[in-house]
Protein backbone atom coordinates (compact mmCIF):
# COMPACT_ATOMS: atom_id res chain seq x y z
CA UNK A 1 0.00 0.00 0.00
CA UNK A 2 1.49 3.32 -1.05
CA UNK A 3 -1.08 5.83 0.21
CA UNK A 4 -1.08 7.40 3.66
CA UNK A 5 -1.54 5.10 6.64
CA UNK A 6 -3.87 7.61 8.22
CA UNK A 7 -5.88 10.29 6.45
CA UNK A 8 -7.93 12.90 8.32
CA UNK A 9 -10.27 14.82 6.03
CA UNK A 10 -12.02 17.99 7.13
CA UNK A 11 -12.88 16.72 10.61
CA UNK A 12 -15.20 18.77 12.80
CA UNK A 13 -15.97 18.08 16.44
CA UNK A 14 -18.04 20.20 18.79
CA UNK A 15 -18.81 19.80 22.47
CA UNK A 16 -22.03 21.52 23.56
CA UNK A 17 -21.98 23.85 20.56
CA UNK A 18 -18.36 24.72 21.27
CA UNK A 19 -16.22 23.75 18.25
CA UNK A 20 -13.04 21.95 19.27
CA UNK A 21 -11.94 20.79 15.81
CA UNK A 22 -12.82 22.96 12.84
CA UNK A 23 -12.09 21.15 9.61
CA UNK A 24 -8.78 19.42 10.29
CA UNK A 25 -6.87 17.71 7.45
CA UNK A 26 -3.88 15.52 8.12
CA UNK A 27 -2.00 12.72 6.32
CA UNK A 28 0.34 10.35 8.07
CA UNK A 29 2.60 8.15 5.93
CA UNK A 30 3.76 4.72 7.06
CA UNK A 31 6.73 4.99 9.46
CA UNK A 32 6.15 8.71 9.83
CA UNK A 33 6.25 10.36 13.24
CA UNK A 34 3.91 13.34 13.53
CA UNK A 35 3.91 15.67 16.53
CA UNK A 36 0.88 17.82 17.29
CA UNK A 37 1.77 20.98 19.17
CA UNK A 38 -0.39 23.84 20.34
CA UNK A 39 -1.83 25.40 23.47
CA UNK A 40 -4.07 23.48 25.85
CA UNK A 41 -7.55 23.31 24.37
CA UNK A 42 -6.31 23.63 20.80
CA UNK A 43 -7.77 20.22 19.94
CA UNK A 44 -4.71 17.91 19.99
CA UNK A 45 -6.18 15.35 22.38
CA UNK A 46 -9.61 15.49 20.76
CA UNK A 47 -8.07 14.72 17.38
CA UNK A 48 -6.31 11.65 18.81
CA UNK A 49 -9.49 10.49 20.53
CA UNK A 50 -11.40 10.83 17.25
CA UNK A 51 -8.79 8.73 15.45
CA UNK A 52 -9.20 6.03 18.11
CA UNK A 53 -13.01 6.26 17.80
CA UNK A 54 -13.31 7.19 21.47
CA UNK A 55 -15.21 10.21 20.08
CA UNK A 56 -17.47 10.34 17.04
CA UNK A 57 -16.70 13.11 14.57
CA UNK A 58 -19.40 15.65 13.68
CA UNK A 59 -18.23 16.05 10.10
CA UNK A 60 -15.47 14.90 7.77
CA UNK A 61 -13.88 11.47 7.65
CA UNK A 62 -10.92 9.52 9.02
CA UNK A 63 -9.37 6.76 6.93
CA UNK A 64 -7.06 4.14 8.35
CA UNK A 65 -5.19 2.19 5.67
CA UNK A 66 -7.91 3.30 3.25
CA UNK A 67 -10.87 2.18 5.43
CA UNK A 68 -13.32 4.83 6.56
CA UNK A 69 -13.37 4.38 10.34
CA UNK A 70 -15.92 7.19 10.81
CA UNK A 71 -18.53 5.23 8.85
CA UNK A 72 -21.42 4.56 11.24
CA UNK A 73 -21.29 0.88 10.24
CA UNK A 74 -17.56 0.54 10.94
CA UNK A 75 -16.81 -1.62 13.99
CA UNK A 76 -14.89 0.52 16.49
CA UNK A 77 -13.46 -2.59 18.16
CA UNK A 78 -11.94 -3.72 14.87
CA UNK A 79 -10.44 -0.26 14.33
CA UNK A 80 -8.92 -0.16 17.81
CA UNK A 81 -7.29 -3.52 17.24
CA UNK A 82 -5.13 -1.77 14.66
CA UNK A 83 -4.40 1.33 16.74
CA UNK A 84 -2.58 1.59 20.06
CA UNK A 85 -3.21 4.52 22.38
CA UNK A 86 -1.33 5.81 25.41
CA UNK A 87 -2.85 8.36 27.77
CA UNK A 88 -1.47 11.19 29.86
CA UNK A 89 -2.57 9.51 33.10
CA UNK A 90 -1.24 6.03 32.10
CA UNK A 91 -4.59 4.33 32.88
CA UNK A 92 -3.00 1.03 33.83
CA UNK A 93 -5.43 -1.46 35.38
CA UNK A 94 -4.67 -1.27 39.12
CA UNK A 95 -6.02 -4.74 39.93
CA UNK A 96 -3.68 -6.51 37.52
CA UNK A 97 0.04 -7.11 37.62
CA UNK A 98 2.23 -5.45 35.00
CA UNK A 99 2.37 -8.69 33.03
CA UNK A 100 -1.42 -9.15 33.08
CA UNK A 101 -1.90 -5.53 32.00
CA UNK A 102 0.24 -6.21 28.94
CA UNK A 103 -1.14 -9.64 28.01
CA UNK A 104 -4.86 -8.82 28.53
CA UNK A 105 -5.52 -7.54 25.00
CA UNK A 106 -3.26 -10.01 23.14
CA UNK A 107 -4.97 -12.93 24.90
CA UNK A 108 -8.58 -11.70 25.02
CA UNK A 109 -8.79 -9.64 21.82
CA UNK A 110 -6.21 -11.21 19.53
CA UNK A 111 -6.69 -14.73 20.92
CA UNK A 112 -3.00 -15.46 21.23
CA UNK A 113 -1.99 -18.34 23.49
CA UNK A 114 -1.37 -17.09 27.00
CA UNK A 115 2.15 -18.47 27.30
CA UNK A 116 3.19 -16.94 24.01
CA UNK A 117 1.75 -13.54 24.95
CA UNK A 118 3.49 -13.66 28.33
CA UNK A 119 6.78 -14.60 26.68
CA UNK A 120 6.46 -11.66 24.31
CA UNK A 121 5.50 -9.30 27.14
CA UNK A 122 8.56 -10.33 29.13
CA UNK A 123 10.75 -9.65 26.11
CA UNK A 124 9.27 -6.17 25.69
CA UNK A 125 9.74 -5.47 29.40
CA UNK A 126 13.34 -6.59 29.17
CA UNK A 127 13.98 -4.48 26.10
CA UNK A 128 12.74 -1.37 27.91
CA UNK A 129 14.49 -2.01 31.21
CA UNK A 130 11.51 -3.26 33.21
CA UNK A 131 12.28 -6.99 33.32
CA UNK A 132 12.08 -7.12 37.13
CA UNK A 133 8.66 -5.43 37.25
CA UNK A 134 6.56 -8.12 35.53
CA UNK A 135 4.92 -9.27 38.77
CA UNK A 136 4.49 -5.84 40.37
CA UNK A 137 1.19 -4.00 40.64
CA UNK A 138 0.98 -0.54 39.02
CA UNK A 139 0.71 1.39 42.31
CA UNK A 140 4.17 0.12 43.25
CA UNK A 141 5.78 1.73 40.20
CA UNK A 142 6.97 5.28 39.63
CA UNK A 143 5.10 7.44 37.13
CA UNK A 144 7.80 6.95 34.51
CA UNK A 145 7.71 3.17 34.95
CA UNK A 146 3.91 3.15 34.76
CA UNK A 147 3.96 5.15 31.54
CA UNK A 148 6.57 2.85 30.01
CA UNK A 149 4.38 -0.12 30.92
CA UNK A 150 1.42 1.66 29.30
CA UNK A 151 3.42 2.09 26.10
CA UNK A 152 4.47 -1.56 26.14
CA UNK A 153 0.83 -2.54 26.75
CA UNK A 154 -0.20 -0.59 23.65
CA UNK A 155 2.66 -2.12 21.61
CA UNK A 156 1.84 -5.68 22.65
CA UNK A 157 -1.16 -5.75 20.33
CA UNK A 158 1.19 -5.00 17.37
CA UNK A 159 -0.75 -1.95 16.19
CA UNK A 160 -0.03 -0.34 12.83
CA UNK A 161 -0.44 3.11 14.38
CA UNK A 162 0.41 4.38 17.86
CA UNK A 163 -1.27 7.45 19.36
CA UNK A 164 0.43 9.14 22.31
CA UNK A 165 -1.58 11.77 24.16
CA UNK A 166 0.72 14.02 26.19
CA UNK A 167 2.36 10.99 27.67
CA UNK A 168 5.00 12.94 29.60
CA UNK A 169 2.79 15.74 30.94
CA UNK A 170 2.02 14.06 34.26
CA UNK A 171 5.63 13.10 34.95
CA UNK A 172 8.36 14.65 37.08
CA UNK A 173 11.08 16.16 34.88
CA UNK A 174 13.64 13.49 35.72
CA UNK A 175 11.22 10.74 34.66
CA UNK A 176 10.39 12.36 31.31
CA UNK A 177 13.63 11.27 29.68
CA UNK A 178 13.06 7.55 30.34
CA UNK A 179 9.67 7.72 28.62
CA UNK A 180 11.14 9.70 25.73
CA UNK A 181 13.81 7.07 25.38
CA UNK A 182 11.28 4.33 24.76
CA UNK A 183 9.43 6.46 22.18
CA UNK A 184 12.71 7.18 20.38
CA UNK A 185 13.39 3.47 20.23
CA UNK A 186 9.96 2.83 18.74
CA UNK A 187 10.66 5.40 16.05
CA UNK A 188 13.89 3.64 15.19
CA UNK A 189 12.02 0.36 14.82
CA UNK A 190 9.78 2.03 12.23
CA UNK A 191 6.59 2.57 14.26
CA UNK A 192 4.09 5.05 12.83
CA UNK A 193 3.17 7.47 15.58
CA UNK A 194 1.08 10.57 16.20
CA UNK A 195 2.00 12.40 19.41
CA UNK A 196 0.35 15.30 21.14
CA UNK A 197 3.05 16.92 23.23
CA UNK A 198 4.11 19.99 25.18
CA UNK A 199 7.79 19.01 25.05
CA UNK A 200 9.06 21.16 22.20
CA UNK A 201 12.63 19.90 22.44
CA UNK A 202 11.41 16.35 22.17
CA UNK A 203 9.04 17.17 19.29
CA UNK A 204 11.87 18.77 17.39
CA UNK A 205 14.14 15.83 18.05
CA UNK A 206 11.77 12.99 17.17
CA UNK A 207 9.18 14.33 14.71
CA UNK A 208 9.37 13.95 10.95
CA UNK A 209 6.51 16.38 10.71
CA UNK A 210 5.25 18.93 13.21
CA UNK A 211 1.68 20.23 13.10
CA UNK A 212 0.63 23.37 14.93
CA UNK A 213 -3.00 23.44 16.05
CA UNK A 214 -4.69 26.60 17.16
CA UNK A 215 -8.36 26.84 18.14
CA UNK A 216 -9.26 23.63 16.37
CA UNK A 217 -7.52 24.49 13.11
CA UNK A 218 -4.36 22.87 11.81
CA UNK A 219 -2.65 26.14 11.13
CA UNK A 220 0.72 25.00 9.92
CA UNK A 221 2.53 21.78 9.17
CA UNK A 222 6.05 21.08 8.04
CA UNK A 223 9.34 19.39 8.85
CA UNK A 224 10.36 19.89 12.47
CA UNK A 225 13.28 22.14 11.56
CA UNK A 226 11.20 24.49 9.48
CA UNK A 227 8.44 24.82 12.09
CA UNK A 228 10.82 25.55 14.91
CA UNK A 229 13.39 27.67 13.00
CA UNK A 230 11.23 29.51 10.56
CA UNK A 231 7.50 29.20 11.16
CA UNK A 232 5.39 30.72 8.42
CA UNK A 233 2.42 31.67 10.59
CA UNK A 234 2.67 34.58 13.03
CA UNK A 235 0.58 32.60 15.56
CA UNK A 236 2.98 29.69 15.44
CA UNK A 237 5.84 32.09 16.07
CA UNK A 238 3.92 33.67 18.95
CA UNK A 239 3.16 30.27 20.51
CA UNK A 240 6.76 29.08 20.29
CA UNK A 241 8.03 32.36 21.71
CA UNK A 242 5.73 32.03 24.73
CA UNK A 243 6.72 28.42 25.31
CA UNK A 244 10.40 29.32 25.18
CA UNK A 245 9.87 32.20 27.59
CA UNK A 246 8.11 29.98 30.12
CA UNK A 247 11.02 27.55 29.92
CA UNK A 248 13.44 30.28 30.85
CA UNK A 249 11.59 31.18 34.06
CA UNK B 1 14.35 2.62 59.86
CA UNK B 2 17.78 1.58 58.82
CA UNK B 3 20.44 3.71 57.20
CA UNK B 4 20.90 3.17 53.47
CA UNK B 5 24.04 1.24 52.65
CA UNK B 6 26.71 3.62 51.41
CA UNK B 7 24.63 6.73 52.11
CA UNK B 8 26.05 8.62 55.08
CA UNK B 9 27.18 7.23 58.43
CA UNK B 10 25.22 4.55 60.30
CA UNK B 11 22.41 6.01 62.39
CA UNK B 12 23.00 6.29 66.11
CA UNK B 13 20.00 7.82 67.91
CA UNK B 14 20.84 11.19 69.33
CA UNK B 15 20.39 12.05 73.01
CA UNK B 16 17.56 14.38 72.01
CA UNK B 17 15.69 11.59 70.19
CA UNK B 18 16.18 9.14 73.09
CA UNK B 19 14.78 11.69 75.51
CA UNK B 20 11.80 12.29 73.20
CA UNK B 21 11.07 8.58 73.04
CA UNK B 22 11.30 8.23 76.85
CA UNK B 23 8.82 11.04 77.32
CA UNK B 24 6.46 9.62 74.70
CA UNK B 25 6.54 6.23 76.46
CA UNK B 26 5.79 7.84 79.80
CA UNK B 27 2.85 9.78 78.31
CA UNK B 28 1.54 6.54 76.79
CA UNK B 29 1.61 4.73 80.12
CA UNK B 30 -0.07 7.68 81.81
CA UNK B 31 -2.98 7.88 79.32
CA UNK B 32 -3.42 4.11 79.51
CA UNK B 33 -3.81 4.15 83.30
CA UNK B 34 -6.15 7.15 83.19
CA UNK B 35 -8.40 5.35 80.70
CA UNK B 36 -8.44 2.16 82.81
CA UNK B 37 -9.20 3.99 86.07
CA UNK B 38 -12.00 6.11 84.61
CA UNK B 39 -13.60 3.07 82.95
CA UNK B 40 -13.59 1.05 86.16
CA UNK B 41 -15.09 3.98 88.04
CA UNK B 42 -17.84 4.54 85.47
CA UNK B 43 -18.83 0.88 85.38
CA UNK B 44 -18.89 0.71 89.20
CA UNK B 45 -21.15 3.77 89.42
CA UNK B 46 -23.56 2.53 86.75
CA UNK B 47 -23.81 -0.93 88.30
CA UNK B 48 -24.34 0.52 91.77
CA UNK B 49 -27.07 2.89 90.59
CA UNK B 50 -28.88 0.22 88.57
CA UNK B 51 -28.73 -2.52 91.20
CA UNK B 52 -29.83 -0.28 94.09
CA UNK B 53 -32.68 1.34 92.15
CA UNK B 54 -36.19 0.38 93.37
CA UNK B 55 -37.26 -1.32 90.10
CA UNK B 56 -34.16 -3.53 89.78
CA UNK B 57 -35.56 -6.76 91.30
CA UNK B 58 -38.43 -6.70 88.80
CA UNK B 59 -36.10 -5.99 85.85
CA UNK B 60 -33.87 -8.79 87.03
CA UNK B 61 -36.79 -11.16 87.31
CA UNK B 62 -38.31 -10.25 83.90
CA UNK B 63 -35.24 -10.01 81.67
CA UNK B 64 -32.37 -11.78 83.44
CA UNK B 65 -34.03 -14.86 84.87
CA UNK B 66 -31.41 -17.61 84.73
CA UNK B 67 -33.94 -20.42 85.03
CA UNK B 68 -35.95 -19.07 82.13
CA UNK B 69 -32.79 -18.56 80.13
CA UNK B 70 -31.56 -22.12 80.46
CA UNK B 71 -35.09 -23.45 79.93
CA UNK B 72 -35.61 -21.61 76.64
CA UNK B 73 -32.08 -21.60 75.27
CA UNK B 74 -32.00 -25.08 73.67
CA UNK B 75 -35.22 -24.43 71.74
CA UNK B 76 -34.14 -20.93 70.76
CA UNK B 77 -30.78 -22.24 69.61
CA UNK B 78 -32.49 -24.94 67.52
CA UNK B 79 -34.69 -22.24 66.02
CA UNK B 80 -31.67 -20.07 65.39
CA UNK B 81 -30.19 -22.78 63.20
CA UNK B 82 -33.13 -22.20 60.86
CA UNK B 83 -32.30 -18.46 60.78
CA UNK B 84 -28.72 -19.31 59.89
CA UNK B 85 -29.85 -21.65 57.11
CA UNK B 86 -32.22 -19.04 55.66
CA UNK B 87 -29.36 -16.57 55.73
CA UNK B 88 -26.80 -18.93 54.18
CA UNK B 89 -29.09 -19.83 51.29
CA UNK B 90 -30.49 -16.33 50.72
CA UNK B 91 -27.10 -14.61 50.71
CA UNK B 92 -25.59 -16.15 47.55
CA UNK B 93 -28.92 -15.86 45.73
CA UNK B 94 -29.07 -12.16 46.65
CA UNK B 95 -25.51 -11.60 45.41
CA UNK B 96 -26.27 -13.14 42.02
CA UNK B 97 -29.64 -11.37 41.68
CA UNK B 98 -28.17 -8.01 42.72
CA UNK B 99 -25.29 -8.29 40.29
CA UNK B 100 -27.57 -9.28 37.41
CA UNK B 101 -29.94 -6.39 38.10
CA UNK B 102 -27.04 -3.93 38.34
CA UNK B 103 -25.65 -5.21 35.02
CA UNK B 104 -29.09 -5.03 33.41
CA UNK B 105 -29.32 -1.36 34.40
CA UNK B 106 -26.09 -0.69 32.54
CA UNK B 107 -27.27 -2.19 29.23
CA UNK B 108 -27.20 0.37 26.44
CA UNK B 109 -28.26 -1.81 23.52
CA UNK B 110 -31.78 -0.76 22.43
CA UNK B 111 -32.68 -4.44 22.08
CA UNK B 112 -32.36 -4.83 25.85
CA UNK B 113 -34.40 -1.76 26.77
CA UNK B 114 -37.23 -3.81 28.35
CA UNK B 115 -34.69 -5.60 30.53
CA UNK B 116 -33.23 -2.30 31.66
CA UNK B 117 -36.67 -0.86 32.40
CA UNK B 118 -37.54 -3.99 34.36
CA UNK B 119 -34.38 -3.66 36.45
CA UNK B 120 -35.14 -0.02 37.26
CA UNK B 121 -38.74 -0.87 38.18
CA UNK B 122 -37.58 -3.77 40.36
CA UNK B 123 -35.15 -1.71 42.44
CA UNK B 124 -37.62 1.17 42.75
CA UNK B 125 -40.49 -1.04 43.90
CA UNK B 126 -38.72 -3.47 46.19
CA UNK B 127 -36.59 -0.88 47.94
CA UNK B 128 -39.77 1.02 48.69
CA UNK B 129 -41.76 -1.80 50.27
CA UNK B 130 -41.15 -2.39 54.00
CA UNK B 131 -39.51 -5.82 54.35
CA UNK B 132 -42.10 -7.09 56.83
CA UNK B 133 -44.90 -6.16 54.41
CA UNK B 134 -43.12 -8.10 51.70
CA UNK B 135 -42.85 -11.10 54.02
CA UNK B 136 -46.63 -11.00 54.54
CA UNK B 137 -47.33 -10.55 50.83
CA UNK B 138 -45.12 -13.44 49.76
CA UNK B 139 -45.64 -15.69 52.77
CA UNK B 140 -49.42 -15.51 52.93
CA UNK B 141 -50.27 -14.10 49.50
CA UNK B 142 -48.47 -16.57 47.24
CA UNK B 143 -49.89 -19.76 48.82
CA UNK B 144 -53.35 -18.17 48.70
CA UNK B 145 -53.12 -18.25 44.91
CA UNK B 146 -53.25 -22.06 45.10
CA UNK B 147 -51.03 -22.32 42.04
CA UNK B 148 -49.08 -25.46 41.34
CA UNK B 149 -45.37 -25.47 42.15
CA UNK B 150 -45.46 -22.74 44.80
CA UNK B 151 -43.61 -24.00 47.89
CA UNK B 152 -45.69 -24.20 51.05
CA UNK B 153 -42.83 -24.03 53.54
CA UNK B 154 -43.03 -20.70 55.40
CA UNK B 155 -39.24 -20.65 55.78
CA UNK B 156 -38.76 -20.92 52.01
CA UNK B 157 -41.39 -18.28 51.30
CA UNK B 158 -39.93 -15.98 53.95
CA UNK B 159 -36.44 -16.49 52.52
CA UNK B 160 -37.80 -15.66 49.07
CA UNK B 161 -39.28 -12.38 50.40
CA UNK B 162 -35.90 -11.47 51.91
CA UNK B 163 -34.17 -12.22 48.59
CA UNK B 164 -36.57 -9.89 46.75
CA UNK B 165 -36.05 -7.10 49.22
CA UNK B 166 -32.28 -7.38 49.66
CA UNK B 167 -31.67 -8.06 45.96
CA UNK B 168 -32.83 -4.51 45.26
CA UNK B 169 -30.45 -3.03 47.84
CA UNK B 170 -27.50 -5.09 46.73
CA UNK B 171 -28.17 -4.19 43.08
CA UNK B 172 -27.81 -0.53 44.00
CA UNK B 173 -24.57 -1.23 45.86
CA UNK B 174 -23.12 -3.01 42.83
CA UNK B 175 -24.29 -0.22 40.53
CA UNK B 176 -22.62 2.40 42.73
CA UNK B 177 -19.43 0.36 42.61
CA UNK B 178 -19.52 0.10 38.82
CA UNK B 179 -20.21 3.83 38.49
CA UNK B 180 -17.31 4.63 40.82
CA UNK B 181 -14.71 3.25 38.41
CA UNK B 182 -13.19 6.17 36.52
CA UNK B 183 -14.19 6.40 32.82
CA UNK B 184 -10.51 6.48 31.87
CA UNK B 185 -10.28 2.80 32.85
CA UNK B 186 -12.99 1.94 30.35
CA UNK B 187 -11.36 4.17 27.72
CA UNK B 188 -8.04 2.39 28.24
CA UNK B 189 -9.71 -1.01 27.92
CA UNK B 190 -11.62 0.00 24.79
CA UNK B 191 -8.51 1.54 23.23
CA UNK B 192 -6.81 -1.85 23.55
CA UNK B 193 -9.59 -3.33 21.42
CA UNK B 194 -11.60 -4.94 24.22
CA UNK B 195 -15.33 -4.98 23.53
CA UNK B 196 -17.83 -3.36 25.91
CA UNK B 197 -18.54 -6.70 27.54
CA UNK B 198 -14.86 -7.59 27.85
CA UNK B 199 -14.07 -4.17 29.36
CA UNK B 200 -16.79 -4.70 31.92
CA UNK B 201 -15.75 -8.24 32.75
CA UNK B 202 -11.97 -7.88 32.93
CA UNK B 203 -11.45 -4.25 33.90
CA UNK B 204 -14.49 -2.59 35.49
CA UNK B 205 -16.20 -5.36 37.46
CA UNK B 206 -13.14 -6.76 39.26
CA UNK B 207 -12.34 -3.28 40.57
CA UNK B 208 -15.96 -2.44 41.37
CA UNK B 209 -16.58 -5.64 43.34
CA UNK B 210 -13.47 -5.09 45.46
CA UNK B 211 -14.65 -1.60 46.23
CA UNK B 212 -18.14 -2.61 47.41
CA UNK B 213 -17.20 -5.50 49.72
CA UNK B 214 -17.55 -3.41 52.93
CA UNK B 215 -21.04 -2.04 52.09
CA UNK B 216 -22.10 -5.53 50.99
CA UNK B 217 -21.02 -7.01 54.32
CA UNK B 218 -22.97 -4.24 56.02
CA UNK B 219 -26.09 -5.30 54.13
CA UNK B 220 -25.49 -8.89 55.12
CA UNK B 221 -25.21 -8.04 58.81
CA UNK B 222 -28.62 -6.46 58.35
CA UNK B 223 -29.94 -9.53 56.51
CA UNK B 224 -28.87 -11.79 59.40
CA UNK B 225 -31.15 -9.85 61.74
CA UNK B 226 -34.00 -9.63 59.28
CA UNK B 227 -34.27 -13.42 59.06
CA UNK B 228 -36.25 -12.95 62.30
CA UNK B 229 -39.01 -11.26 60.25
CA UNK B 230 -39.85 -14.69 58.87
CA UNK B 231 -41.24 -15.41 62.37
CA UNK B 232 -44.53 -13.76 61.40
CA UNK B 233 -45.17 -16.67 58.99
CA UNK B 234 -44.90 -19.17 61.80
CA UNK B 235 -41.85 -21.39 61.17
CA UNK B 236 -40.08 -22.37 64.37
CA UNK B 237 -37.08 -20.08 64.07
CA UNK B 238 -35.39 -18.34 67.00
CA UNK B 239 -37.78 -15.46 67.54
CA UNK B 240 -40.84 -17.73 67.24
CA UNK B 241 -39.40 -20.14 69.81
CA UNK B 242 -38.72 -17.23 72.16
CA UNK B 243 -42.30 -16.03 71.70
CA UNK B 244 -43.62 -19.46 72.64
CA UNK B 245 -41.48 -19.69 75.79
CA UNK B 246 -42.19 -16.12 76.75
CA UNK B 247 -45.94 -16.54 76.36
CA UNK B 248 -45.90 -19.57 78.68
CA UNK B 249 -44.61 -17.68 81.78
CA UNK B 250 -44.93 -13.99 80.90
CA UNK B 251 -41.17 -13.67 81.17
CA UNK B 252 -39.03 -11.90 78.61
CA UNK B 253 -35.73 -13.60 79.22
CA UNK B 254 -36.16 -15.89 76.16
CA UNK B 255 -36.14 -12.78 73.96
CA UNK B 256 -32.89 -11.76 75.55
CA UNK B 257 -31.46 -15.21 74.79
CA UNK B 258 -32.45 -14.71 71.14
CA UNK B 259 -30.89 -11.26 71.06
CA UNK B 260 -27.63 -12.70 72.41
CA UNK B 261 -27.51 -15.22 69.57
CA UNK B 262 -28.09 -12.58 66.89
CA UNK B 263 -25.46 -10.29 68.38
CA UNK B 264 -23.02 -13.20 68.56
CA UNK B 265 -23.44 -13.63 64.81
CA UNK B 266 -23.40 -9.98 63.69
CA UNK B 267 -20.55 -8.69 65.84
CA UNK B 268 -17.86 -10.87 64.20
CA UNK B 269 -19.26 -9.78 60.82
CA UNK B 270 -18.98 -6.11 61.83
CA UNK B 271 -15.39 -6.57 63.01
CA UNK B 272 -14.54 -8.33 59.76
CA UNK B 273 -16.02 -5.38 57.82
CA UNK B 274 -13.89 -2.96 59.86
CA UNK B 275 -10.85 -5.08 59.19
CA UNK B 276 -11.45 -4.97 55.43
CA UNK B 277 -12.02 -1.23 55.50
CA UNK B 278 -8.76 -0.67 57.36
CA UNK B 279 -6.92 -2.89 54.92
CA UNK B 280 -8.36 -1.03 51.94
CA UNK B 281 -7.36 2.28 53.54
CA UNK B 282 -3.83 1.03 54.05
CA UNK B 283 -3.61 -0.11 50.44
CA UNK B 284 -4.59 3.33 49.21
CA UNK B 285 -1.94 5.03 51.32
CA UNK B 286 1.38 5.73 49.59
CA UNK B 287 3.79 2.86 49.94
CA UNK B 288 0.90 0.62 50.96
CA UNK B 289 -0.01 -2.67 49.43
CA UNK B 290 0.74 -6.27 50.25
Amino acid sequence: MSGPLLRVEGVWKTYHAHPVLRGVDLDVAPHEVVCLIGASGSGKSTLLRCVNVLETVDDGAILLEGDDITDPDADPDAVRKRIGMVFQSYNLFPHMSVLDNITLAPVRVHKRPKAEAAEEARELLKRFGLADKAGEYPDRLSGGQQQRVAIIRAMATRPSLLLLDEVTSALDPELVTEVMGIIRELKESGMTMVLATHEMGFARDIADTVCFLSDGVLLERGPAEQIFEDPAEPRTREFLRRVLESRRL
Amino acid sequence: MTAQAGGGAAWVKSERQLDRERRRRRAGVRSGSVAAASTVLCVAVVVAVVVTSPGWPRVHETFFNWGEFTGAFPDVLRGFWLNVRIFLIAEPVILVLGLLVALARGLRNPLFFPLRALAVAYTDVFRGIPTILLVYLVGFGLPALRLQGIPDSPAVLGGFALVLSYGAYVAEVFRAGIDSIHPSQRAAARSLGLSKTQSLRFVVLPQAVRRVVPPLLNDFASLQKDTALVAVLGPLEALRQAQIHSAANFNYTPYLATAVLFVALTVPMARFTDHLAVRAERRRAPGGGT
